[in-house]
């Protein structure tokens, strides 16, 4: 606690430092606007002006932390771009190339000799015509104007931005992964199917599931995946099971899917502790229930700790219980959701198992199931034979079909494979942990300021209210826009949705102590400026590449690609 | 407590951390969760290896596959052995792009907005669409919310699938009418494509949609202008996925009626990767804008009147519309994405009718060279794209035949008699502009001795 007082004293005086650096950036980026041409300038001073808001900031909370690593932090946006980067196809002048392709070394005929004129353009596809210094300085100044977990810290509740590895990376590019077809004979694909038949069997082991399926291509596509075979199984036992119970903290995805599963959604509340509220369950379940969906710990960052009850609840009434992995990172060799009860999980291997996010995408939504789901499952599935050949099993008998084009995401699944083997069990095990402690510390620190709706131990996630602030007319988004300041990915906002202005906080296990409490001043600052100069927080941000955007506007009048031809 | 390079605490860390949040151990937090379900053993995971290892271990794995740096690869089917350019790569290896996730702080997020942006509009530019999405899981799961697409905005339960579509994005739209409710029903073929008689009689008033591939499955373009009247005259959509590549040769579908365009973007820079992660595209015209599924970029203006993108339209979406939203779909394939709009940059308006012409121009030298072996015949009549059918004399074993070509350096064509039961000992040969004369007639001459 003595800590945190001589950081609260010295807070103080960074405050208003940094609220002087960011009245002079605003200034700076209202006069860039201005002032047409002359805005270069101007921009250029309000980067200045905004990396010595950043700097100031970030070196007093490293201070305050006792350690001197200040540059780790610094405002990403005080050294970036800010002037508009024009579309690629602005670049275009008529007569350039960027491509380089080989000789036609067959001879050639004429095109209309093979391909008849009714099939062909009437008008050539208008790309642009840059030359490749152009792609690269474009894509370049694009990538400046973006914001990664290699940027900074990545607290995005529920969506588990943990560190990406490099040597992922570098595996997935390897010539024999990267450089084969799906169709190739088995015999000539034995190194990629040993890689998929052990992340299969790693699933299964940490899930605690009978087997598993690589297809789903993401955490959404797994959920419908799922839902599926429980429509299947319940079908071959002659039930029409009509409706997906979803807990009012189910991510939007779990209603959504039971839709296109052919389901209807049922939602029931939460208890006032956050949890399934089982009476509201016991009066759902019923001879239509197909199955409950939920996410354990849930989206409060919660463990359900009635799920061996909530799992009888279910079963009794006939029902099968789907487990959503987007939590999963909490759960890491301490509790195995096939032993909680479940009967269907995804996991969502760009968030548990640090495949990166992309940008949107790719993911992959691995899905694991007991016993008497097996046969639904898509195929093909790998398989292992007696002599230690891998094939693909594409018996389908019983199967719901297909779900996504040849083996699921394979460049995704190699990396997720490799970050497995670069922890192992005991490694798995403290990723879980130390993602749990991270949050339980953030939690600590975090709750004098902020109202803590659910206070207990969370697990890897944990949300926040800012009921308090919106009393001073800052809302939940305004301190996520500040945030953006002090050079920090804000948290997850205004979701789950039972919990009013909601912050939701996923630190992750990669982040350090410092970093922590970094983002822990950032938000205490924040949450004083809402007291004494709310009109600060609201106008936020200041030091970003643009300011707060119309999204009405977009949305009344979409221009939704630039019509260049 | 183990020691690792992704894990920042030390030991002081975790009791300092353990004091601020007022507990003796780290096995406290977990103290809700029961007893019997907690689990005490060690994961039967892979043990874990250390960076050399691992690295040692991967290549190893990796070189047991027969890689197209190695092999000439002749198999198509929807994944192709392209050239990418190298800048792709180092576009992509970016980790400003890489390690995001969804722009949801478009302040931040400007670089993958405006990526998003040019994407859409390259698709819109080449398929002749008037709006695309930001991507989706790959071409086939796209055709599949196509057709839910055109099942909702026609209020219709039945849906036509030409046999030339790619035979797995047609068992994905089978699983996904089951879920949604909907009839489907096959069109057949005549001479390789579409029959355009069947297609007449099995369009019916309650007809959603009409889908068909072109190029198709066999390589053959479709006569999209002709289908056109067929569906449009009974109320339906005509959904068309194309091979993105060919439309820098071939009339984009927007121009010849198409209501939705989509397709697999993997030709555009992205790696084979045993088929996968590609990129699938969605382009539709106007009137279905608000019915897309998945995420939409669109311009518009910060406070100070300064050009920026949003994600735009998400009325129809889960995280809004739970479920009564479109789609289900909440990530895109955004790298991949961009992949495919650094990959047109590179290739600009010259450059993917130069890439096309030479698919065009090789694929029909190949297509002759083999039909000079004896007993070859080449079946399709009607004009194809970079791939081709032929049939091989007697009763061939394309299993045997292929591994034999793999050891002359060769990955041998698709054998389609397991998909369509009428065409066995008929192979499906692609050849794209990475394939060179003196490969083309290696791989003519090898399966010619092995007949």
């Amino acid at each position: 606690m003595s800590e945190m007082r001589t950081i609260a004293g010295r807070n103080d005086a960074t405050a208003e430092k940094s609220a002087a650096a960011n009245n002079a950036a605003d200034r700076a980026v209202a006069a860039d606007a201005a002032s047409g041409n002359a805005g270069a300038a101007a921009a250029t001073k309000a980067q200045t002006k905004a990396g010595g808001a950043g700097n100031a900031v970030s070196g007093s909370t490293a201070t305050a932390a006792g350690n001197g690593s200040s540059a780790r932090d610094v405002a990403w946006s005080g050294t970036d771009d800010r002037r508009d980067q024009p579309l690629i196809f602005e670049l275009s002048q008529p007569g350039r190339i960027a491509y380089s392709l080989p000789e036609c070394d067959v001879p050639e005929e004429d095109i209309t000799a093979l391909v008849p004129e009714k099939y062909l353009r009437k008008k050539p596809a208008e790309l642009p015509e840059v030359y490749e210094v152009d792609v690269i300085r474009h894509y370049t100044a694009l990538s400046r104007r973006n914001f990664g977990v290699d940027n900074g810290f990545y607290p995005l509740g529920s969506c588990t931005m943990k560190y990406n590895p490099k040597i992922n990376e570098d595996a997935a590019r390897l010539p024999g992964f990267a450089k084969i077809h799906p169709y190739q004979s088995e015999e000539s694909l034995q190194g990629a199917l040993e890689l998929l038949y052990r992340l299969q069997e790693d699933l299964k082991a940490i899930t605690g599931m009978d087997a598993v399926t690589l297809q789903p291509a993401a955490g959404a596509h797994g959920e419908w995946t799922g839902l599926m075979m429980i429509r299947a199984y319940h079908e071959s036992r002659g039930e029409r099971r009509t409706k997906v119970i979803v807990p009012d903290s189910a991510h939007g995805t779990n209603p959504a899917s039971a839709t296109v599963a052919g389901f209807e959604t049922v939602t029931i509340p939460s208890n006032a502790d956050g949890l399934v509220d089982l009476d509201a369950l016991r009066a759902a379940v019923g001879p239509d229930t197909a199955a409950l969906m939920l996410t354990n710990p849930n989206t409060l960052g919660l463990f359900e700790t009635e799920i061996a009850e909530i799992a009888r609840i279910v079963h009794e009434a006939g029902g099968l219980l789907y487990y959503d992995g987007a939590n999963a990172n909490a759960i890491l060799g301490i509790a195995r959701p096939g032993d909680m009860g479940f009967d269907v999980v995804h996991l969502n291997l760009h968030k548990t198992m640090s495949t990166p996010h992309g940008g949107g995408g790719p993911g992959a939504g691995p899905v694991g199931v007991k016993e008497r789901l097996i046969p639904y499952l898509p195929k093909p599935i790998v398989a292992r034979r007696e002599d230690g050949t891998y094939y693909l099993d594409r018996n389908e008998d019983r199967s719901i079909g297909r779900v996504k084009a040849y083996y699921g995401n394979f460049g995704i699944l190699v990396r997720a494979y490799a970050y497995i083997r670069s922890l192992g069990p005991e490694g798995l095990r403290q990723v879980s942990e130390n993602a749990v402690l991270n949050a339980n510390y953030l939690l600590r620190r975090l709750a004098p300021y902020y109202d803590v709706p659910f206070d207990r131990h969370c697990k890897h996630e944990f949300v926040l209210s800012g009921r308090r602030q919106k009393k001073r007319g800052v809302r939940t988004l305004d301190i996520a826009k500040r945030l953006l300041d002090f050079g920090f990915h804000p948290p997850t906002v205004y979701f789950p949705l039972i919990v009013e202005e909601c912050l939701m906080i996923e630190p992750t296990e990669t982040e350090s102590k410092e970093t922590l409490d970094r983002f822990a001043e950032a938000m205490i600052r924040i949450a004083r400026e809402a007291e004494e100069q709310p009109e600060l927080v609201v106008n936020a941000p200041y030091t970003t590449a643009v300011r707060r955007l119309d999204e009405t506007l977009a949305a009344r009048k979409p221009v939704l690609n630039c019509s260049c031809g | 407590m183990i020691k690792h390079r992704y894990l920042p605490l030390t030991e002081q860390d975790r009791a300092e951390m353990l004091r601020t949040i007022g507990v003796a151990s780290v096995d406290e937090l977990f103290a809700d969760i029961p007893e019997n379900l907690r689990f005490r053993g060690e994961l039967n995971v892979s043990p874990a290896m250390s960076e050399p290892a691992l690295l040692r271990h991967m290549r190893a794995l990796a070189g047991k596959n027969a890689d197209f740096d190695r092999y000439a690869c002749f198999l198509g089917a929807g994944i192709y052995d392209h050239h990418v350019p190298v800048v792709v790569n180092h576009v992509i290896s970016r980790s400003e792009f890489y390690t995001a996730y969804t722009p949801y702080q478009p302040e931040i997020s400007q670089g993958e907005l405006q990526a998003i942006f040019e994407f859409q509009s390259f698709i819109c530019e080449l398929t002749g669409m008037a709006v695309a999405n930001a991507s989706m899981y790959d071409g086939a799961t796209a055709l599949a919310e196509a057709g839910a697409l055109a099942a909702g905005a026609t209020k219709r339960g039945r849906i036509v699938v030409s046999r030339g579509v790619h035979p797995e994005a047609r068992a994905i739209v089978r699983t996904m009418a089951v879920g949604r409710g909907i009839e489907v029903v096959e069109a057949g073929l005549a001479d390789g494509v579409t029959s355009l008689k069947e297609l007449a009689t099995l369009i019916t008033p309650d007809t959603a949609a009409v889908l068909v591939q072109s190029p198709n499955f066999l390589g053959c373009i479709e006569d999209i202008a002709a289908m056109e009247p067929l569906i449009h005259g009974a109320g339906g959509l005509l959904v068309v996925s194309c091979n993105p590549l060919a439309l820098g040769l071939l009339e984009a579908p927007g121009r010849l009626g198409a209501d939705i365009v989509v397709g697999d973007a993997q030709p555009f820079g992205i790696a084979a990767s045993l088929g996968g992660p590609t990129c699938g595209y969605f382009a539709v015209a106007e009137p279905w804008m608000r019915r897309m599924p998945g995420r939409i970029v669109g311009q518009t203006v910060d406070r100070d009147g300064k050009r920026g993108f949003v994600l735009t339209l998400q009325a129809r979406e889960q995280h809004i519309r739970r479920e009564k939203a479109t789609s289900n779909i909440c990530s895109n394939q955004a790298l991949l994405a961009l992949c495919a709009s650094v990959y047109l940059s590179i290739m600009g308006k010259e450059g993917i009718r130069e890439v096309a012409r030479l698919n065009v121009q090789k694929a029909h030298y190949a297509a002759k060279r083999l039909a000079r072996i004896p007993g070859v015949t080449l079946t399709n009549a009607a004009p194809f794209f970079n791939e081709f059918v032929v049939k091989l004399p007697g009763e061939p074993d394309i299993s045997e035949i292929n591994r034999r070509l793999l050891g002359y350096g060769v990955i041998g064509g698709y054998d389609l008699g397991a998909d369509y039961p009428e065409m066995k000992g008929h192979l499906l040969v692609a050849v794209t502009e990475q394939r060179t004369r003196e490969e083309i007639d290696h791989f003519a001459e090898r399966l010619e001795e092995l007949l």
